[in-house]
């Protein structure tokens, strides 16, 4: 299907970013991620295959069950690609705290 | 130290929100955008000098943006029009980058009081494409990178 997925598309979705966050917690197999969710299960699927194809979620098989993990490493991908538009516009925001703090009005 | 300023850029979308709180009230938040002095005092930083050329603060007004580095060579060039300025609640203004192929901008501050003493700031921007906004986002990335590149080349041709 859609072979550019990466990870910031798999993050565009809310129901997505929720799965991201139950998983940090701890591993789980897909019903247990799905019973946290009143979507279909199809689509609950849907989501884990995408999220699993960009490598923010890696598989993991114990037994008959395959559990799913957070790949840290790719969390960290997007943190790090949006921080310096944040962090631009946080400078500029504390400065303009700073600066209207100190501002005395001349009425 | 946790970053007081939030961005929402969902994937997909051509547009992104910015959220902020400030410890100062709506008024001065707004004063802060709304005089040219305090523009460029709060957009300039330690590698560039904003200054405002022009700016008319109403409704079908216009401003005029330039920063310069500390040569005094124009960095950054940046104009637009105001479409909406209620003191204390509402800025609507378009913005556009001269000499970068990003096209114009359009821009939603919300000012908000939430106490006498506390306000809040909701920015929401909407691009001319999708590939726009996330060339965008990836400048400041990309700069950091090239300052980081620039910083390392000055420090190694020293050692030399």
């Amino acid at each position: 299907m859609n072979l550019r997925r990466d990870v910031f598309q798999a993050i565009a979705d809310p129901t997505r970013r929720a799965i991201v966050v139950l998983v940090a917690s701890q591993a789980m197999t897909a019903g247990a991620i799905a019973s946290n969710f009143d979507t279909a299960r199809p689509t609950v699927s849907k989501h884990l295959q995408i999220l699993t194809e960009c490598k923010l979620l890696e598989q993991e098989q114990n037994g008959r069950e395959v559990y799913y993990n957070l790949n840290p490493k790719k969390m960290k991908e997007i943190a790090d690609f949006i921080e310096p538009f944040r962090k631009m516009w946080d400078d500029r925001y504390n400065k303009l705290e700073t600066i209207m703090k100190n501002y005395k009005p001349k009425k | 130290m946790e970053l007081k300023t939030k961005i929402k850029a969902e994937d997909g979308k051509q547009e992104l929100t910015i959220t902020r709180e400030f410890d100062l009230p709506v008024e001065l938040l707004f004063k802060a955008h709304a005089e040219p002095e305090l523009i460029e005092q709060w957009m300039t930083n330690p590698y560039a000098t904003a200054k405002m050329l022009k700016f008319e603060g109403r409704k079908h007004g216009g401003y005029i943006q330039e920063s310069t580095d500390a040569s005094g060579k124009i960095v950054f060039k940046a104009n637009g029009t105001f479409h909406e300025f209620i003191p204390n609640r509402k800025i609507i203004r378009t913005f556009e980058m001269e000499n970068a192929p990003i096209g114009v901008q359009l821009e939603f501050l919300q000012f908000e009081k939430i106490t006498d003493q506390k306000s809040k700031l909701t920015t929401h921007v909407v691009y001319e494409s999708l590939a726009v906004r996330d060339q965008l986002l990836k400048m400041p990335f990309a700069q950091g990178l090239s300052m980081a590149h620039d910083r390392m080349q000055e420090i190694m041709s020293k050692l030399k």
